[in-house]
């Protein structure tokens, strides 16, 4: 085989390992996510037996735990009349507090949504969260 | 003040834009004094926006809260330590940190660079003004760092008491330096292309600040990681973040440029490839500092509300095209001169770790952006959790540490499969043996784990096996003892064995990953009383007693909290005692007056403060997460609240003493997470090797010190390269890396080459051609037979005959400036 064929050979079989790597990846991506949801859209959607990931604000007042157990309600970020209650066990991060904005894996079981645990994170307000007028006031 | 800021800021947009005229003028024009402009604007802009840093500081250290950056992030109660970092925890600071760091590291590369590449330098001159524009303009027209409002607020908000920790100090510039860094690769790959100037010239001058990049954001990452681990309550360091991820991606981009680039230093290959990489880190970079700016992707560190969304991918999108552009419709001159000899050879071996690290970049970009992907294919948004890029990344981890210790005994060029496996054989017996060891202890489990273990062992040893040999060809020389030839060795060869060293650290970093991911302990206990025990592990802890204390405000450690809670655990493994560790919770003030005057001066966010017992084998730590809102504590302040007001915090904090001595006394059950992580020490370790071994092969050697380079020089250049060639060649046989036959026969071709380089250099003489070293050995009857080279040419000019097979190659092969030496002694 001279040279020049050899390299095409190599580069083709380069090429087609790739490609099998790249369709193998983008397939489990597809099969392993979870939807991300709002509460609301998990409100309309939810399944029981699936995961989602929900994305929302603590309500205010809605925190309380019980046993092990912490209980919530997530709302969306514009507007809270849908609240997702959610009961969690696992670890909860520092920043968690109501009216913060947090991501958290849940499954709908009857009426509450279980989460998943330790996958609740808050988001981490170390950076640039614009406080809106009425609070620099305060401040 | 602000109004001087105002002004620096508008001056700075006003040099960027001028600089950016004049250097592409100067690039087209030739004329030399409008680069020399062009360069100078880059050091106004340095000038201009440290006196905007400076500015800005001093509002910081002197609580001036008319700056609503200072009155948004720090307060009179923050310490001093953290009013000077608040300053880039701010959008307006950390934009102006980011333009600043750039603006400096461009004046370092375009001063270094100021004899050489005029053409390039000054493409690079206006690209580099074009970021610093982009970051200035930001600044001027969407978040200013000088606004200012009326009346001025009395106080701050504070520092966010979870960035009150030393690391957070550090981090920040430590990551933008590496994100800045990553853009000179950018600009000057990008000056390359568009002069047409793509042989190895502007590689050897980037290449340091390519790896200064690299080495910045890597130690930038790991502080990062290391602040979660012990700072932030959930005993992790890396959680597949999309912040996270998007700094990691131009480091691994960078890594796979900085093995590349020797490719092409070396042989002439894979310019396309080397075009690529830099121009992908950089974007990648600039995407980083994008996707924390504009809350695109669900992550723990990016907000909504900000609004240089559009700007960023403005950019992103013109330096893609950009990019696109440039490469194909250069492709003409980016054609390989050499092909792969042989696919047993380091070119090879490098290739295949360069398509490894880029296919790791490529699943953790799709991983991070298939939120977004999705989004777009299917109308719904999902995303994938760690074990997925876990599933991709550990295989590919496994290769890449494998390669790691692969690349170093394979000969350029080609290589014998007995030789290689002859020089594999004592890692493969080092692997071999720690996976016995591992065995015979009984850890059977976790077989990814127990692969990294013996990977991690083979790249060592095969490193350790280079050392070895490196000074035993040194000593049989120079008969010097076995730890000075070792240094010797390693001090003139900076370039060869820092990249080594960083192999071991990295290899050193992985063994903690993977240990501390695979047979962690971890207890969750959701109500832990005084004087109960719990197992973790082999360890069992024990809840002694619970502490509670009003923050002394006179404590030099102490971070601005009014209160910590805390509990007393004591460790003990078999009965015997291991060590006494001291979780407790940060209570800070908050703003919120809802609160009351009492509660809002613990309303604040509670904070971690880890224990952690950090030992080479195991750390174990704890976290608590005290319950101070037991039905009497929670009367405690409502009463204070009633009856004191706010113009009374003095009084205030009674109730709060009061209240700890209460918890003292009826302590409620407390939350706790434990763990036992095994070598997590070996990360922090690892980070350190690779930095040390990054700053040796960052480190000019002695000599280079006093060269000038003067005009640009690639024919020495590729002369240089070429005699390094030759004498690497020489130590792989001395080595045994290369069989007799295979050297005789590359060394004649590498002669033969060099010839073919000097008789090009000899009809173009340069200035000061009488300078002997510079001309052909007349001996040579070679040099006069132009075009056909000597295939026995024995006398090479400037080539010094090795006395001891290894030392000379260093003091040149250190950087590739050093070419003009001979010419100007």
């Amino acid at each position: 085989m001279n040279p020049a064929r050899k390299r095409t050979v190599r580069l083709v079989v380069a090429l087609s390992a790739a490609l099998l790597l790249a369709t193998a990846l983008i397939y489990t991506s597809f099969n392993a996510s979870s939807p991300a949801l709002t509460p609301s859209q998990l409100l309309r959607e939810a399944q029981p037996g699936r995961s989602y990931q929900l994305t929302g604000t603590v309500v205010k007042g809605s925190v309380h735990h019980d046993g092990g157990v912490l209980h919530f309600s997530v709302a969306d970020r514009a507007n809270g009349t849908d609240a997702v209650p959610v009961a969690y066990a696992g670890i909860v991060p520092d920043p968690f507090k109501e009216g913060r904005e947090i991501i958290v894996t849940v499954q709908k079981q009857g009426a509450v949504y279980a989460g998943e645990q330790n996958s609740l994170i808050t988001k981490c307000p170390s950076k640039y969260t614009v406080a809106p007028p009425s609070e620099k006031q305060n401040a | 003040m602000a109004l001087l800021g105002h002004v620096c800021l508008g001056l700075a947009l006003i040099v960027c834009a001028y600089g950016i005229v004049v250097s592409v003028y100067g690039a087209r024009s030739g004329r030399a004094e409008f680069s020399l402009a062009g360069r100078r604007s880059v050091y106004a802009l340095a000038s201009l926006l440290t006196v905007g840093m400076v500015l800005l500081e001093i509002a910081f250290v002197g609580d001036d809260f008319a700056f609503n950056a200072v009155a948004d992030t720090s307060s009179r109660t923050t310490p001093l330590l953290y009013r000077l970092a608040a300053l880039w925890s701010s959008q307006e600071g950390s934009l102006l940190l980011w333009a600043w760091l750039l603006s400096m590291w461009s004046s370092l590369v375009l001063f270094l660079t100021r004899k050489r590449l005029q053409e390039v330098a000054s493409y690079a001159t206006a690209i580099l003004l074009g970021f610093g524009g982009f970051f200035v303009g930001l600044m001027v027209f969407y978040a200013n760092p000088f606004t200012t409002t009326n009346p001025v607020p009395a106080e701050g908000v504070g520092l966010d008491p979870l960035l009150r920790f030393p690391t957070m100090m550090i981090h920040p510039p430590m990551l933008y330096s590496g994100y800045t860094l990553c853009t000179i690769p950018l600009a000057f790959a990008m000056g390359a292309l568009i002069a047409r100037k793509v042989d190895g010239e502007w590689i050897a001058v980037i290449r340091r600040f390519a790896l200064a990049a690299w080495l910045f954001l890597g130690m930038g990452i790991l502080l990062g990681a290391s602040w979660s681990f012990s700072e932030l309550g959930w005993g992790g360091y890396w959680a597949w973040d999309a912040v996270e991820n998007a700094s990691l991606l131009p480091w691994l981009t960078g890594t796979a440029f900085l093995h590349s680039l020797m490719i092409q230093e070396r042989r002439g290959m894979l310019k396309v490839w080397n075009v690529s990489l830099p121009l992908a880190t950089g974007i990648l970079a600039i995407m980083g500092t994008f996707m924390v700016r504009s809350g695109i992707l669900d992550s723990i560190h990016a907000f909504g509300g900000a609004t240089l969304g559009v700007p960023f991918l403005l950019l992103i999108a013109a330096l893609l095209a950009g990019s696109i552009y440039l490469v194909v419709s250069r492709r003409a001159i980016l054609a390989s001169t050499h092909h792969l000899d042989s696919l047993l050879s380091r070119e090879a071996i490098f290739l295949f770790n360069n398509l490894v690290l880029v296919g790791l970049a490529f699943v953790i970009f799709w991983g991070t952006w298939f939120p977004k992907i999705s989004e777009a294919l299917t109308g719904q948004s999902a995303s994938v959790g760690p074990p997925w890029f876990d599933r991709y990344t550990v295989p590919l981890a496994l290769i890449l540490v494998l390669l790691s210790g692969i690349g170093p005994v394979i000969a350029w060029r080609r290589a014998t499969p007995r030789g290689v496996l002859r020089n594999l054989l004592f890692p493969i017996a080092a692997a071999l043996l720690t996976l016995t060891v591992l065995i015979a202890a009984g850890i059977t489990q976790k077989p990814l784990a127990i692969a990294m273990f013996c990977c991690a062992a083979f790249a060592l040893g095969s490193v350790a096996q280079e050392l070895w040999r490196g000074t035993r060809v040194r000593r049989g020389a120079s008969g010097e003892a076995p730890p000075v030839a070792l240094l010797a060795l390693i001090r003139r060869n900076r370039r060869r064995y820092g990249g080594y060293i960083v192999h071991v650290g990295m290899a050193v970093l992985f063994v903690g990953v993977a240990a501390s991911s695979s047979f962690q302990h971890v207890t969750q206990l959701r109500a832990f009383s005084p004087g109960q025990s719990t197992r973790v592990g082999a360890y069992t802890i024990h809840y002694i007693r619970p502490t509670a204390a009003l923050t002394p405000h006179d404590d030099p450690t102490h971070t601005g909290s009014t209160l910590n809670v805390g509990a007393v655990l004591r460790v003990t493994k078999d009965g015997h005692y291991v060590t006494t560790l001291r979780p407790s919770e940060d209570f800070y003030e908050s703003q919120e007056e809802s609160q009351g005057s009492v509660g809002h001066l613990i309303g604040g966010q509670p904070v971690s403060s880890v224990g952690i017992e950090a030992s080479l084998t195991r750390d174990i730590w704890a976290a608590i997460a005290p319950e101070l809102e037991s039905p009497k504590l929670k009367h405690i302040i409502e009463v204070g609240n009633k009856t004191i007001p706010f113009s009374r915090p003095d009084e205030g904090l009674f109730v709060i003493d009061f209240l700890a001595h209460e918890y003292l006394k009826h302590p409620p059950p407390a939350q706790f997470r434990l763990e036992v992580s095994p070598l997590i020490m070996w990360i922090w370790l690892g980070g350190l090797i690779v930095f040390a071994g990054g700053l040796l092969a960052l480190s000019p050697s002695p000599g280079a010190l006093r060269r000038r380079i003067t005009r640009p020089a690639s024919l020495e250049l590729a002369r240089e390269v070429k005699y390094r060639e030759l004498r690497d060649l020489e130590l792989d046989l001395a080595t045994g890396k290369l069989s007799r036959e295979d050297y005789e026969a590359t060394n004649a071709t590498l002669r033969a080459e060099a010839m073919d380089i000097l008789n090009q250099l000899e009809p173009e003489p340069p200035a000061d051609a009488s300078d002997p070293t510079d001309a052909l050995d007349p001996a040579n009857p070679g040099s006069s037979d132009s075009g056909r080279p000597n295939g026995r040419a024995r006398s090479l000019p400037g080539l010094p005959e090795q006395e001891d097979g290894v030392s000379d190659e260093q003091d040149r092969e250190e950087d590739s400036p050093a070419v003009e030496v001979a010419l100007h002694e």
